[in-house]
């Protein structure tokens, strides 16, 4: 069955793969200040790319003939800024119908025309990992996007073979819905309960397959095998390591209760997504290995962010924990190496130190270190390019790379970039954000009240 | 041996020491001299190696040639600078303290034409949100009322204070929210007609309330005031009509503006600040024209349309300026506690074209100006009130530190709930629980 079920993987993944073209492109950019993030910062430096890979770094490297050549002096070039929290260029974002809905995946609804994956590069994202909400204690499983904009085919913006990951959401999101709907969870007790239930599903589905799977092989076997059950599938694989974790939490007891469960069921790849008050349960966080993706300095727009700190980051980073800041936001997105640089306000971390925040942290909580994440022959050429020290409140990104293809031109840029136009659409009215909401469209399918936009943070 | 004589009184050091310190900070007032610095006065150019010299509240020297009396506390201020207190145009401090819980918000009440809510009534003078935001540089906002129509009126406060009169900055304004032809957000699906009808409606309403106000300024000036009935609405809009007092008008859509400023001159009202004004680089010159301030903001924030520029909500208040608008800069955060961040906002916008001397202006004498108090704030002169910071460098400047905050000549402890956090939690003891 587990050939049988690799098969069926194999073929749904040609399916979805095969015809997804992405262009990779080759470029020389000559004598930038380069932020390698991993082995220090190179003044007038190279970066040679060719066919969307860095392929050597350094000074004064002969350009190959006929290469595109970016003259980068004076500017500052970094790693492309990888977000690991977003849900732009998702057509729907929560699956709220249960408790437990592993079974359902955002990159079934990934919407390549979304003029906020433009927007992004343009604030020199080049990554985002595209999240479920949090509706529900176990939600959807996610999908990690490179900002390929210009492809109408949403199969091109997936980042090819990343690691799979999942949501979970703890505290008040996950109780809040439990109370509308009338079932469990209606407490963080609640929610701990539904997790720890769900897994205890699993090991026994996982049991019983086991046990058909040895018995299938005694000879003269009859019977036929367990129904196939792709919720459970899910948490199984989750128990088998192969999917990350990625929960929602804020308040240390929440944290710390989910911590406990991974290790009762020996999940090991977990990474807690705003955890505010992580700042209180570092050191547990670090001792298990847990990693924390956050917001720079939101707090107090309901009550579990209420105790929050700016400090949080620097306290973890100090702590040993790895820490990435994600924007959960499509305008915070834009500018996330200033939220990084408020790390430097709050807490002193260094240039590298605040850069990692926005860089090889998220990629490693996403498992694409590898890949992205810093300057590096080898790795993917997702670039960002800098007018000022992007740490530096009068930076400006002038050029984003992703594989080689240059996919934002600040001196290039029209003012209309989007790639599809609804001939009924008016033109004539804007919409504004109120001031007391969140930005993106977490309300999507889901309910009509302003309680909902915060199913996303 | 004979050392134990010594215990008890040991114990009653580490017992006051200890008392002392679990108590919060206080404010200081005194005379103080901070010297040595860099100056940027706003008004009066920069000064180096310059002293400020504070007293009674206000400024009472500034310049490289000060003579420090004798009983002033010196701080010195080597390698740093002063800058007057940061003003945030707009936002929610002290009327919310957690955005998603009703109990907790007093931002809005119920009804379309409430002129007299007023927003100083409801401050909390102890909100965690006011240390968190003055400790950064911010000094004075003024805080708005959210809801309908006219929702109340604003106040502009300084962050120090134990009642509301010891914090009022002296402005307050009326809010008017103009019907707006926008959408409220993605979720906002009503049809191009169903907001055409909502705001054909508001208009019409607010019209009548305008119409009844003057009357009703027409009846109390006939009679004295001794001729109406109590009227609290119409008793709020008086100043307004009378041209005495200000009106904020909340605008953004392009279109909507045009209408502001049709309606404004319609009307004759007389003291108008444009708030928002989102989409003001569309009609910049039409709204330099008709003379009408604006506070501009969030600058951080995305652009209205999606076939506009991606900085366009960036370069807005740069735009604005260019073409002759007097423009303050605001956050207009109301639910994230977030109006520390208003050096960011101004600083996103000197970067996208406004350049750094204006956005400065426009956290600082701007609005005072706007708000008719720069005879107390909003510049580094003397016989202005003392509302100042000292800084590492440059506020726009994410890494920056506040160093002191002074409010009204008070030292402001740089303290807050998030600092107190770092604080414990740096190296929290005892560490991690063993597993």
């Amino acid at each position: 069955m587990k050939k049988i079920t690799m098969l069926f993987l194999a073929v749904l993944s040609c399916g979805a793969f095969a015809q997804a073209q992405v262009d990779r492109g080759s470029m020389l950019i000559k004598n930038g200040t380069v932020f390698t993030i991993t082995k220090g910062t190179l003044e007038n430096t190279d970066v040679l790319v060719r066919d969307g890979k860095i392929t050597q770094v350094g000074k004064n490297i002969p350009a190959p003939t006929g290469i595109k050549i970016i003259d980068a002096s004076g500017l500052f070039v970094m790693p492309g800024i990888i977000d690991a929290h977003s849900h732009i260029a998702l057509s729907s974002i929560n699956e709220g119908t249960n408790a437990i809905t592993p079974e359902v995946w955002t990159g079934d609804v990934v919407n390549p025309l979304s003029i906020s994956i433009y927007r992004a590069l343009a604030g020199g994202v080049t990554t985002v990992h595209a999240m479920h909400g949090s509706a529900n204690s176990i939600g959807g499983q996610c999908e990690t996007l490179k900002l390929r904009y210009g492809t109408v085919d949403a199969d091109v913006l997936r980042m090819e073979d990343a690691p799979r990951t999942i949501k979970f959401a703890l505290g008040e999101n996950p109780t809040g819905h439990g109370r509308r709907d009338g079932q469990q969870p209606q407490s963080r007790m609640g929610v701990e309960f539904v997790i720890r239930q769900a897994f205890s599903e699993a090991k026994e589905y996982m049991a019983t397959w086991e046990t058909y799977n040895k018995a299938k092989l005694q000879k003269g076997f009859r019977g036929s095998p367990p129904s196939y059950n792709l919720r459970l599938e899910t948490l199984a694989d989750i128990l088998k390591g192969n999917i990350i974790v990625h929960c929602h939490s804020y308040r240390a007891d929440e944290i710390n209760m989910l911590l406990n469960v991974c290790r009762d069921f020996g999940i090991r790849r977990i990474v807690f997504q705003h955890v505010n008050e992580g700042f209180k349960v570092a050191p547990e966080l670090a001792a298990y290995g847990a990693m924390a993706s956050v917001f720079s300095d939101w707090w107090s727009y309901k009550l579990e962010v209420y105790y929050s700190t700016a400090y949080n980051a620097t306290i973890l980073t100090r702590n040993g924990v790895t820490t990435s800041i994600n924007s959960d936001d499509a305008e915070l997105m834009r500018h996330l190496y200033h939220e990084a640089a408020k790390t430097q306000k709050y807490g002193g971390l260094k240039d590298d130190e605040a850069l990692s925040l926005i860089t090889i942290n998220p990629a490693r909580q996403l498992g694409i270190e590898n890949r992205v994440g810093s300057i590096e022959a080898g790795k993917e050429a997702d670039i960002a390019i800098f007018k000022n020290h992007p740490l530096s409140i009068y930076t400006i990104p002038v050029l984003t790379i992703v594989d080689g293809i240059v996919r934002f031109d600040r001196e290039k840029d029209v003012d209309d970039m989007r790639l599809y136009i609804d001939p009924k659409e008016s033109i004539d009215i804007p919409t504004f954000q109120e001031a007391d909401h969140t930005h993106e469209n977490c309300m999507l399918g889901a309910e009509e009240t302003a309680q909902n936009i915060f199913d996303l943070n | 041996m004979k050392n134990k004589a010594y215990l008890p009184l040991l114990f009653l050091i580490a017992f006051f020491t200890t008392a002392l310190q679990a108590q919060n900070p206080k404010a200081k007032s005194g005379t103080f001299a901070l010297t040595n610095a860099t100056i940027e006065t706003v008004t009066k150019g920069v000064i180096t190696n310059g002293t400020v010299l504070i007293s009674k509240g206000k400024i009472t020297a500034v310049g490289t040639t000060v003579t420090v009396p004798q009983d002033a506390e010196v701080i010195d201020c080597s390698g740093h600078w002063i800058y007057p207190g940061l003003i945030d145009g707009g936002t929610g401090v002290g009327l919310f303290e957690i955005g998603q819980i009703p109990q907790a918000t007093d931002a809005s009440e119920a009804g379309q034409i409430i002129p007299q809510m007023k927003a100083l009534t409801a401050i909390n003078p102890n909100s965690a949100h006011i240390p968190v935001t003055r400790i950064s540089g911010v000094t004075t906002v003024l805080t708005i009322p959210s809801g309908g129509l006219f929702p109340g009126t604003a106040a502009l406060i300084n962050l120090h204070g134990y009642v509301p009169d010891q914090m009022y900055a002296g402005f307050e304004g009326v809010v008017l929210n103009f019907p707006t032809t926008g959408r409220r957000g993605f979720y906002d699906r009503r049809t191009d007609e169903e907001i055409k009808k909502a705001v054909e409606k508001s208009l019409s309403q607010i019209n009548d309330v305008w119409d009844k106000a003057v009357q009703y300024h027409k009846l109390d000036s006939a009679t004295k005031g001794k001729g109406v009935t109590y009227y609290p609405e119409m008793q709020a809009l008086l100043p307004v009509v009378r041209g005495e007092g200000s009106l904020l008008i909340e605008v953004n859509a392009a279109n909507d503006i045009l209408e502001v400023l049709k309606w404004v001159k319609e009307k004759k009202v007389k003291k108008v600040i444009l708030t928002g004004v989102m989409e003001g680089w569309r009609v910049a010159e039409q709204i330099a024209k008709a003379g009408i301030s604006v506070i501009a903001g969030p600058v951080q924030e995305l652009p209205s349309r999606e076939y506009d520029r991606y900085d366009k909500a960036y370069a807005n208040p740069g735009l604005l300026k260019k073409a002759g608008v007097k423009v303050a800069i605001r956050t207009n955060d109301r639910s994230r506690g977030n109006s520390r961040n208003l050096p960011y906002h101004a600083g996103f916008a000197a970067t996208y074209g406004m350049g750094r001397e204006d956005a400065l202006r426009a956290v600082t004498i701007i609005p005072a100006e706007i708000f008719g108090v720069q005879d107390r704030l909003g510049s580094i002169e003397v016989g202005k009130n003392a509302t100042l910071f000292v800084s590492s460098g440059d506020p726009f400047e994410t890494k920056t530190q506040i160093i002191h905050v002074f409010i009204d000549g008070w030292q402001i402890p740089m303290v807050s709930r998030q600092t107190q956090f770092y604080d414990e939690f740096l190296n929290r003891e005892p560490g991690a629980a063993k597993n």
